[in-house]
């Protein structure tokens, strides 16, 4: 059996740990962005008395004449076409309520299902208020079997045109833009007609639960370390684990060694 | 207690890796090991941060951080009168604080419940002679005697509540510093109490026999130790076993709707003197070793 017991270590703030030399602009909300009134504002701004405010803790990003704060750490905003894992909580008459970690719960409508079981969804609409509608759009999307959910911040995870994933490490990713990432073992076979809806309660493999174990230590230890969620850096940080046995994964020092190298593996292809 | 919901497929997800038996190669050679969701076997422990002397204003604190379970413990000793049963012995009180910072199922009231049973299990653990000596605690018998208010507030609950506390209380008690004072007696027969002058003047209470609680959750046929929340929401039973440095069981409890067969109640048990003896030489080792860094240890609190 294994304990381990430390004492608690100051994190380092990770610009050291990188070498950048240009600081991000950090601004907490209430701060004076530019008193120039010539830039369009974006999200997380607000203009009051003449100046540019920001309303969200977060990084300025400027592209050309449009400045926006990127929020560091904030609850899931639907936007239209979004892929969401969520959570059913509750049902109702005609609709179910979904957690998706957002300020409001989600509304499935049962007439947007294809299946009867439909949990993974996509966004139909946004109401004013900010709760999200969701949609099944296909059988491709549905009730979720066996596997893994993982919560991160969904400022974390990158935009992309997919955000289903199977990885050629022996398993599978779903990366809900709302930060609720589902890990599961890849299905031999694509059943067209249960789509997915009859949950397979057979046991998982050893094999494919180590595989998914180790995806999981990946990506806490990539949220911990503050990295985008794509692919390629999960594929990056599971390959740079694979000399560690899985428990370790999530020790301080050994957590920012991978992560390290998957930074200059990603680094590297970049440039 | 604050917990997941979970789909049934998670759960079964779940409950079968706690209970494959694979076989792992290391370079010494091979044995059979368990796989929960986070690689850990099934008596491995999440890393455990423990800080002491975070707050300054008690007589002793400390800090654990289990995983996402984070608790802060904080120790005040303060002058009472002994009760009348025992006229020789100070006495703890416990407190427990479920703070809405945890979760909003603790907001107001909502964290009462769980505060009072955790206050209760560790008036249980302590209720014996050699946990604490607290003869030591006496200043003058029938009159004067130090009470230690201890004072446990749940910053986080991340799974294993019980463990992380009793671990903190240990903590906290090896860090409690309580002054040394001495009784005049002067002609009339009135009694003075006189606090040295040197405010490092103190006694430190022995915390060999603190006993530390090791949870056993049953999840399938098998028991795990330190459940996440998760795999808390898949276990029936639990059984709390509270545990001393060499082995000894002071107190046990059994949480959780389902029923336990006694056979493996007495395998848990056996599995909870094993890891609590781990538990505590571990423990130990970073007390001291926090102590001898002294001034140079560089201190982290809430802010790092």
């Amino acid at each position: 059996m294994a304990m381990e017991m430390r004492l608690p270590v100051a994190r380092k703030p990770l610009s050291e740990s990188l070498g950048r030399e240009s600081k991000k602009h950090l601004v907490v909300p209430g701060d004076t962005i530019t008193t120039d009134t010539g830039f369009m504002r974006g999200h997380g701004t607000y203009m009051g008395e003449e100046k540019l405010i920001a309303s969200v803790a977060g990084s300025v990003e400027r592209v050309n004449k449009l400045i926006c704060v990127k929020a560091l750490k904030t609850r899931y905003n639907g936007e239209v076409g979004d892929i969401v894992v969520g959570r059913i909580t509750e049902v109702q008459q005609k609709r179910w309520k979904v957690e998706t970690n957002s300020r409001l719960d989600s509304v499935l409508l049962l007439s947007s299902m294809n299946l009867p079981g439909g949990e993974l969804a996509e966004v139909q609409a946004v109401f004013s208020d900010g709760a999200v509608s969701l949609h099944t759009r296909s059988l491709k999307y549905g009730k979720l079997g066996q596997g893994v959910l993982v919560q991160v911040s969904p400022s974390l995870v990158k935009r992309q045109k997919t955000h289903f994933h199977d990885l050629p490490c022996g398993a599978s990713v779903i990366l809900g833009n709302n930060g609720f990432i589902w890990i599961y073992p890849t299905p031999e076979h694509k059943e067209e007609d249960a789509g997915g809806f009859i949950a397979n309660l057979e046991p998982v493999s050893l094999a494919d639960r180590e595989v998914i174990s180790r995806l999981r230590n990946c990506i806490v230890s990539l949220v911990t370390q503050r990295m985008m969620l794509y692919d390629t850096s999960i594929l990056y940080c599971y390959e740079a684990s694979l000399p560690h046995p899985i428990k370790d994964i999530l020790k301080p020092e050994i957590m920012e060694e991978i992560v390290l190298e998957t930074r200059q593996r990603l680094l590297e292809q970049e440039g | 207690m604050a917990s997941v919901a979970l789909s049934e497929a998670e759960k079964v997800y779940i409950v079968h890796g706690v209970q494959t038996r694979g076989v792992r190669s290391l370079r010494l050679g091979t044995f059979k090991e368990d796989l929960r969701v986070d690689g850990r076997g099934c008596e491995d422990y999440r890393c455990v941060d423990v800080e002491t002397d975070v707050v300054s204003n008690t007589s002793g604190s400390a800090r654990v951080k289990l995983g996402h379970t984070d608790i802060l413990v904080g120790v005040k000793a303060e002058m009472g009168t002994p009760k009348l049963e025992k006229p020789n012995e100070g006495y703890l009180e416990f407190f427990v604080d479920c703070s809405a910072n945890a979760t909003p199922e603790f907001e107001g009231r909502g964290g009462d419940d769980l505060g009072t049973e955790i206050a209760n299990t560790l008036y249980r653990i302590f209720n014996n002679k050699s946990s604490v000596d607290l003869k030591s605690l006496c200043i003058s018998p029938r009159e004067h005697c130090w009470i230690l208010y201890v004072d446990v507030l749940l910053l986080e609950c991340g799974g294993n509540l019980f463990d992380a506390i009793s671990i903190a209380v240990k903590a906290a008690l090896f860090n409690t510093r309580i002054p040394r004072v001495r009784v005049l007696e002067d002609e009339e027969g009135s009694k003075d109490i006189e606090l040295s002058d040197d405010p490092y003047d103190c006694i430190r209470l022995s915390v060999e026999n603190v006993p530390c609680i090791v949870t056993l959750c049953k999840i399938g046929y098998r028991h795990v130790v330190d459940a996440t929340l998760q795999e808390e929401a898949c276990s029936l039973a639990s059984l709390l076993v509270s545990v001393t440095s060499k082995g000894v069981v002071t107190c046990m409890r059994k949480v959780g709707k389902g029923s336990l067969d006694p056979e493996s109640i007495f395998e848990m048990m056996e599995t909870g003197k094993r890891v609590g003896k781990v538990l505590h030489t571990s423990l130990q080792n970073i007390l001291h070793k926090e102590e001898s860094l002294g001034t140079k240890r560089q201190k982290v609190g809430f802010l790092g």
